[in-house]
């Protein structure tokens, strides 16, 4: 891309920071030639945009509302061809530390034209962030899974899953309308979301939510065990014989919150 | 002279709600020990302002003697229609004198640790700071202003040198209300000025008494954390509501914004600045102030209640001390006392001519 112009999306939830960075844009198109697709005020907007049009570098602030910058940075990597990230902030210590060890770009706020045309100039040479990276910045757990569906992202909100099932390559997401495939790894899954899910099997994780409670079940051969009953989708789950004592904990939990789910034996 | 009477108030309260398990012990006791405390309190009520003027020394052992005198009193009076064990008189009065001790060395404790060095220095570390997060996105809009509209960013630059002037003075003395609501206004003014439409303010100040005395930065920084907590996590427009009125001799401010659940490891910052106020009340006002905090239906609230000092009352009570101290030492103060702006209207102190007592 050597001659045609670099194409940037700016995403800020701030409409004078916006403006800001458009001003200095423009002073930087002396420099190098470019172009602004468009603005966007946080990071699910910045990717709905990114469905109509495509953008080579995302000029992104790291807190936003609804979903912030590096949590973008990680959903729009499931594009086709994904665009780089540089991303702006006003100060926010335990995140610029996190920066400075995974000696990731970014641009302090109030920006300066001449560091900006710096970074803008470093671009062709740059490579996506890779997930694992944007992981060690992100220090609260993802808003959303996303999953690529004929070349679009599909935002799947965490608080809609019911249960995560790793099948062969696979991990399944359920929610109560749909299921969606998904190509991350159950245990960092786990770790993310610490105490919304709880493991039930080797190979799947429920949230707590949606547990209606435990029924007892006896298989062909005669050996008994545990099936988790969920809210909102007809199909139940195996509970493991490794996790079992979750029966007693989960069913207590429920009945002092005076929920419904109970342990029923047959 | 100040705490005799905080004493006497206070002694009475502490000595009221004695432990559940003496119950049986305790409704005789009582009988005793209630028209002892109301009487003494009336009694204490009656002569404070005449205890107010002795030295230390003479007036605790004055109140202390009113105390074993209105116990004798009492006890004779009620004794004729009760029974009572041998010895009940001496038994009463030895506890009474007990718990009096104990109280005096408390409050002599507690005077120590509330001294005004000791609080001059706790309040210097504990000015309030404002986030650099606000600081540097702030800048960041007025230069968005500086080409398309020159004259709103000259007065968003004003706005934050009112602002910074006031975080970066000395704030230890307290301000008329007023001039805290007005650094609130600028405050927001800067903060409108990034969010625009989602940021939306009410204030409620109709009955707000605007001569009353605070400490300074008492109601910014808890804005500010409104700002951070309640709206910017959201894209949606929010309310930050103010509501600040006078109520039986107190001064009340109730500010409530959206609670976002999801605000994550915000929270310790805004535990920090509450502690900080809270500590600020307390060398101010002692326990004349409260500051409580509540999540309710989704709206976050804090509630702060602080006695009413008006400028007025604080230089008259100046006045009298320093007209006191020239009294009672026959030395010459400085008038500076008297023009207040200058002098420290600490109320914990009561004056510079308490703090000698």
């Amino acid at each position: 891309m050597a001659d045609a112009p670099l194409r940037v999306l700016i995403v800020d939830d701030e409409a004078p920071a916006r403006r800001r960075l458009r001003e200095l844009l423009d002073d930087c198109a002396a420099a190098l030639p470019l172009a602004i697709v468009g603005e966007a005020g946080n990071g699910r907007e910045a990717l709905d945009l990114l469905h109509t049009v495509s953008a080579d570098l995302l000029l992104v602030d790291i807190n936003m509302p609804e979903m912030g910058g590096i949590e973008l940075a990680r959903h729009v990597l499931k594009l086709p061809q994904p665009p780089l990230v540089i991303f702006t902030t006003a100060h926010d210590e335990h995140a610029l530390q996190a920066f400075e060890v995974s000696a990731v770009d970014y641009l302090m706020k109030p920006v300066r034209v001449q560091r900006l045309v710096a970074a803008l100039q470093k671009v062709p040479r740059l490579k996506p962030l890779s997930a694992t990276r944007l992981d060690q910045l992100q220090s609260t757990a993802r808003r959303f899974l996303s999953v690529t569906e004929r070349s679009r992202v599909v935002l799947v909100p965490v608080e809609d899953i019911i249960y995560l099932k790793a099948e062969l390559k696979y991990i399944t997401i359920r929610t109560a309308q749909r299921e969606y495939l998904l190509e991350e790894s159950l245990t960092k899954l786990e770790e993310e979301f610490g105490s919304r899910f709880v493991r039930v099997h080797r190979n799947c994780l429920v949230a707590r939510d949606f547990i209606r409670g435990f029924e007892r079940r006896v298989g062909d051969e005669g050996d008994a065990h545990w099936e988790v009953l969920l809210k909102d989708v007809p199909e139940t789950l195996p509970v493991s014989r490794r996790q079992q004592s979750i029966v007693r904990e989960i069913g207590r939990e429920s009945k002092r919150g005076g929920e419904s789910a109970e342990a029923v034996d047959e | 002279m100040l705490a005799v009477n905080a004493l006497a108030v206070v002694a009475a309260v502490v000595r009221e709600p004695l432990p559940e398990l003496w119950i049986e012990h305790w409704l005789p006791m009582m009988a005793f020990v209630e028209p002892h405390l109301i009487l003494e309190l009336a009694v204490l009520y009656a002569v404070a302002p005449w205890i107010m003027r002795l030295t230390y020394p003479i007036g605790t052992s004055l109140v202390g003697a009113l105390t074993i005198g209105i116990g004798i009193c009492v006890h004779v009076v009620l004794a004729r229609d009760l029974p009572q064990p041998p010895h009940a008189l001496a038994r009463y009065l030895l506890l009474t004198l007990l718990v009096f001790g104990a109280l005096v060395g408390y409050f002599g404790l507690r005077a120590k640790a509330l001294s005004p060095a000791i609080t001059e220095s706790r309040l210097q570390a504990l000015q309030a700071r404002i986030r650099p997060h606000f600081l540097f996105n702030s800048i960041n809009a007025v230069l968005s202003l500086v080409r398309k509209d020159p004259k709103q960013a000259e007065n968003a630059l004003l706005d934050m040198a009112d602002l910074f002037r006031v975080l970066m003075r000395d704030n230890r003395e307290l301000v008329p209300l007023n001039d805290e609501i007005e650094l609130c206004q600028q405050y927001l003014a800067l903060e409108k000025l990034r969010l625009s439409d989602r940021l939306q303010v009410d204030w409620h100040l109709n009955s707000m008494p605007s001569d009353a005395l605070v400490p300074p930065l008492l109601l910014q920084p808890l804005l500010e954390n409104a700002v951070y907590h309640g709206i910017e996590p959201s894209s949606a427009p929010g309310v930050i509501s103010v509501n600040i009125f006078y109520r039986g001799g107190d001064v009340h401010a109730i500010l409530r914004n959206p609670y976002q659940s999801n605000g994550g490891n915000h929270h310790a910052g805004n535990k920090m600045a509450l502690a900080n106020i809270r500590e600020r009340l307390k060398l101010h006002f002692d326990a004349e102030a409260s500051l409580e905090s509540r999540v309710r239906d989704s709206i976050y609230e804090v509630h702060i209640r602080m006695p009413y000092r008006s400028i007025r009352d604080v230089r008259k009570q100046e006045a009298e001390a320093a007209a006191r101290g020239e009294r009672a030492n026959g030395e010459h103060r400085t008038p500076d006392m008297r023009t207040g702006a200058e002098g420290p209207p600490t109320i914990a102190g009561g004056g510079a001519g308490a703090s000698r007592g």
